[in-house]
């Protein structure tokens, strides 16, 4: 027999269990009109289906247990419902479906349904979410804020050689950052191809089509981080490119609205200068190349053999007879392997990519001073020793000649 | 005089070797070709789907690289649907209704063969681009997900245009074959069987194939925009130069829904031969059935864009697709309805076709109930491109089509090789397959729920737990299909009992009344039906 301290051990521990363990048959916690109307009528639709299923099978399971040939049963030989009582038990729950279908589960859905159609009344703050291979672009057009949001999960972690953190592939270096308690407006626009932009807590999946605006809305009731990812197949990114969204108090949204609008300033000039020394070019040229290139060329820069060119001078490697002929045509091919072309034409290769092949333009999410950086940083590093310092200018030349 | 009383007097042996598979016109050789070229794909498509759950058994990723990933994924998907399901389906219908109907055989026996010939080339279409890859030519199969989505797909590598030219072989192939069933079971039913008299399965595929005939055109005029746009500077699916990338999924979809019904009928037809033989009883509802094949079918071709509920869709829209899909619940109720009737005050014997019509219903059930809660247009945003939606249509064309093919696989095997399969091994295979999906799917449906997106090879910490529990079904799944081809194959050499015409003993039907195994030519007369 228990005595009365284990006891209640037992059922504080208990308690404790269920206080934070979170309901399986449920999406995660609510924290928008949407999500939570969106959260009633699931636990309603599962509840029927879930009683509908339990009956369906309690009544075969009854028929597989009682009517068996081994229990001596004699089979019936009726092939339809005779007799008004019949009939009765035959179309009632048809009716009884019918019913179910468009008015139970019907109503709900369509109130629903109009609440989330309605993007545009009242709304007081409208976002711009681009969706790209395979990062998000986030912009306040009122504000003039505009800022790229990089999957900022470690490379070692994602190869497995460090282990992996609380927040693996659901962090990023900059995330959206939203006021509570407003309905905000959220436009969505791709670069590329289809991205859809997931919050499960706001309860809102959209997609994001190139060479169209779509449209959903939020308003977030509390303070939080809440996580997301792209939903939509959009190549071998796929899994890579998280959502994250900072939502704040009016106070503390201005407050971050401010700076973030100083620190883009800030690094609008600082992008400008021009005399960096080697020790910071290759400092911001390893983020950079961490952040947008090493998911391809990996951490260590020997790519993926067959698809991705390791940016080692020296190294052997082979793909498509298309790609071959321009990393040649640039200068960075030369019998079986890679070799460091001119400085020129490495700017080129990260300022406008390649076309017909998955290597995209940088030059419209990273600054001259990053794109001079990351190319610094490629030079001398990998084992490439080529002492070259890339300054932001010539950047600037390079960027206005595709 | 009947012709084909003239020509069996000269042709009464099939030829010897491989000319014999090559030019056969005959339906039941073509049938067992179709057979085995689907179960040998099914097993191809099961071993994708093994490496992949090796893959997701943990996060980070073990063995797979992303690009490799996304063509595994999209392999499975299409091999499953388009290699193994259909030609199995298109099999049994080969197979059996000239045997169901009294007729000597198919309608238009060349076109038979051509039907047949062209899925191999197809098949190896599907798959030559992981063998050009290792000669250094493109960068391997297709990787976009079955669904082909623009402009991803417009974007990738060749793989694409293989997967481009397989489908339209596939889809010739596909017409080719409705035609000549539907040509088939309005000319050549033997007579006093009128349309209500014929066996069920005969008219889910009458169904199908009028289904096939309808839809499968759109897919392979989708598919040819598709290679314009990759290659001859068009713009269908390019806003740039003034086309929608929505417009494929609207041509994907329209395929696309009516499809999983084109894969449901057939065993939806078979069920209730497999359940009133082993319940001793006659089939309940055979009309209410028929109708609801019609209400399915037609219902199934205004139903598409429940598959594009993100992508943009206006309100109005939204509402119709939702209530229009919710309503394919009624027929399908219907037909669940019909088979519980028929086996109620049934006498009930559990031998294994039996066995795995069992589990179909409640497999379907459970995946088609789901359905309704993914109809919902809003809470679709949260179900959507998740694992719940992975999840359903798994319960759905394996707890359904599958479990059908296999549980019509051992209840015609002994009618076709003439011996009765291992029954012990058949419910070993049976319970570790019921086993082993449901710790594969039931899971997918919490960690979906949990959040996690589908076609990822690498997920957040989180999704761990659900993920390797997934995996640990899936491999129990897997290793038990072997069981079903140990069965299959000792069964064939013919070393096991023999059955008598009628195999079971609540068997109805024509097919029970010529020998097992039925001779080369049967019903050179037309048999006599009350």
């Amino acid at each position: 027999m228990l005595k009365l301290r284990q006891l209640i051990l037992l059922l504080a521990c208990a308690v404790s269990s269920i206080a934070y363990a979170h309901n399986p048959f449920e999406f995660e916690t609510p924290v928008t009109p949407v999500a939570e109307e969106t959260l009633h009528v699931h636990d309603l639709f599962l509840g029927i289906i879930g009683v509908l299923f339990v009956l369906s099978v309690m009544i075969l399971f009854y028929a597989l247990y009682k009517h068996r040939k081994s229990r001596g049963y004699q089979p019936a030989s009726f092939t339809g419902p005779h007799g008004r009582k019949q009939w009765l038990f035959a179309i009632l729950p048809f009716l009884a479906l019918v019913f179910i279908d468009f008015v139970v589960m019907g109503i709900p859905a369509y109130h629903a349904a109009v609440a989330m159609a309605n993007t545009q009344e009242d709304a007081q703050l409208v976002i711009k979410v681009t969706g790209s291979q395979w990062k998000w672009q986030y912009e306040y057009p009122d504000q003039g804020l505009k800022f790229y949001s990089n999957l900022s999960t470690p490379p070692d972690e994602l190869q497995g050689r460090a282990p992996k953190g609380e927040h693996y592939l659901l962090e990023v270096d900059h995330p959206l950052v939203l006021p509570v308690g407003e309905k905000v407006r959220i436009l969505l626009a791709s670069t590329d191809v289809i991205h859809a932009w997931w919050v499960p807590p706001f309860g809102v999946k959209q997609d994001a089509v190139p060479g169209f605006l779509r449209e959903t809305w939020v308003k977030i009731d509390k303070p939080g981080v809440y996580r997301g990812q792209c939903a939509e197949l959009c190549g071998v990114g796929h899994a890579y490119m998280p959502i994250v969204v900072e939502a704040k108090n009016q106070t503390d949204f201005q407050q971050w609205l401010a700076q973030a609008k100083a620190a883009q300033a800030a690094e609008a000039v600082a992008s400008q200068k021009s005399n960096f020394t080697r020790a910071e070019l290759l400092a911001m040229g390893k983020k950079v190349f961490d952040t947008n290139c090493a998911a391809c060329h990996q951490a260590n820069g020997l790519g993926i053999a067959g698809v991705f060119p390791p940016i080692a001078a020296g190294k052997p490697f082979s793909a498509t007879p298309t790609l071959l002929a321009d990393l040649t045509a640039r200068g960075f091919y030369e019998n079986g392997k890679i070799v460091l072309g001119p400085i020129k034409n490495h700017l080129g290769i990260v300022l406008h990519g390649v076309p017909g092949t998955s290597m995209p333009a940088f030059g419209a999410q990273l600054s001259d001073a990053e794109i001079a950086a990351v190319v610094t940083y490629e030079r001398n590093s990998f084992g490439n020793q080529t002492g070259d310092l890339v300054e932001p200018t010539e950047a600037k030349i390079r960027r206005a000649a595709p | 005089m009947n012709p084909a009383i003239a020509h069996d007097e000269h042709h009464d042996q099939p030829p010897r070797g491989l000319a014999r598979w090559l030019f056969t016109t005959n339906h039941k050789d073509i049938g067992l070709l179709y057979l085995i070229f689907g179960l040998t794909m099914f097993l191809v498509g099961g071993l994708l789907a093994m490496l992949i759950r090796v893959e997701l058994f943990e996060p980070g990723l073990q063995i797979l690289k992303p690009e490799l990933y996304n063509q595994l994924i999209t392999l499975h998907g299409l091999v499953m649907v388009f290699a193994a399901l259909m030609p199995v389906t298109t099999g049994l219908a080969n197979y059996l209704i000239p045997l169901m109907i009294g007729a000597p055989d198919m309608a238009l026996p060349r076109l038979n063969n051509w039907g047949f010939w062209l899925l191999t080339p197809a098949a190896l279409l599907l798959l030559a681009p992981f063998g050009l890859e290792l000669m250094g030519i493109g960068n391997g199969p297709i990787d976009t997900g079955w669904t082909i989505y623009a402009p991803l797909s417009v974007q990738s590598g060749l793989g694409v245009d293989f997967a481009i030219l397989a489908v339209l072989l596939l889809g010739a192939s596909s017409l080719l074959s409705s035609i000549n069933i539907i040509v088939t079971i309005f000319n050549m039913r033997t007579p006093g069987m009128r349309l209500m008299k014929m066996p069920i399965f005969v008219w889910s595929w009458l169904m199908t194939a009028f289904l096939l005939v309808a839809v499968f055109p759109v897919l392979v005029g989708g598919a040819a925009m598709l290679l314009a746009d990759r290659h001859f500077g068009t713009s269908f699916f390019s806003a740039a130069g003034g086309g929608d990338p929505v417009l494929w999924q609207h041509l994907f979809w329209f395929f696309g829904h009516p499809e999983v019904y084109i894969l449901l009928l057939p065993t939806a037809g078979i069920l209730p031969h497999i359940l009133s033989t082993f319940a001793r009883k006659p089939i309940y509802g055979y009309r209410a059935q028929v109708y609801s094949y019609w209400a399915i079918g037609v219902l199934s071709v205004i139903v598409w864009a429940h598959h594009m509920f993100t992508s943009g869709m206006p309100l109005g829209a939204q509402l119709y697709f939702m209530y229009s899909t919710m309503a394919i619940s009624i027929p399908v109720a219907v037909l669940f309805f019909c088979w519980i009737g028929t086996l109620w005050r049934g006498a009930i014997t559990f031998e294994t076709p039996m066995l795995f019509a069992i589990g179909y219903i409640v497999l379907f059930g459970l995946g088609g109930l789901t359905g309704l809660v993914l109809a919902d247009a809003v809470a679709d945003q949260q179900y959507h491109n998740t694992y719940f939606l992975v999840a359903h249509f798994h319960y759905t064309l394996f707890g359904g089509p599958i479990m059908g093919v296999i549980a019509a696989a051992y209840f015609y095997l002994p009618k076709i090789t003439g011996r009765m399969y291992n029954e012990r091994i058949g419910q070993w295979h049976f319970w570790l397959t019921m086993i082993g999906f449901n710790i594969t799917f039931m899971s997918q449906f919490f960690v979906g729920l949990a959040g996690m997106p589908r076609r990822v090879p690498d997920y957040a910490l989180q999704f761990a737990d659900l993920n390797m529990m997934s995996s640990l079904g899936a491999f129990i799944l897997g290793a038990s299909q072997l069981l079903f081809v140990y069965n299959i194959v000792t069964t064939w050499r013919g070393t096991r009992d023999k059955v008598t015409d009628r195999v079971w003993e609540g068997a109805q039907g024509l097919e029970f009344t010529v020998s097992s195994p039925p001779p080369y030519h049967t019903f050179t007369e037309q048999p006599v039906v009350a």
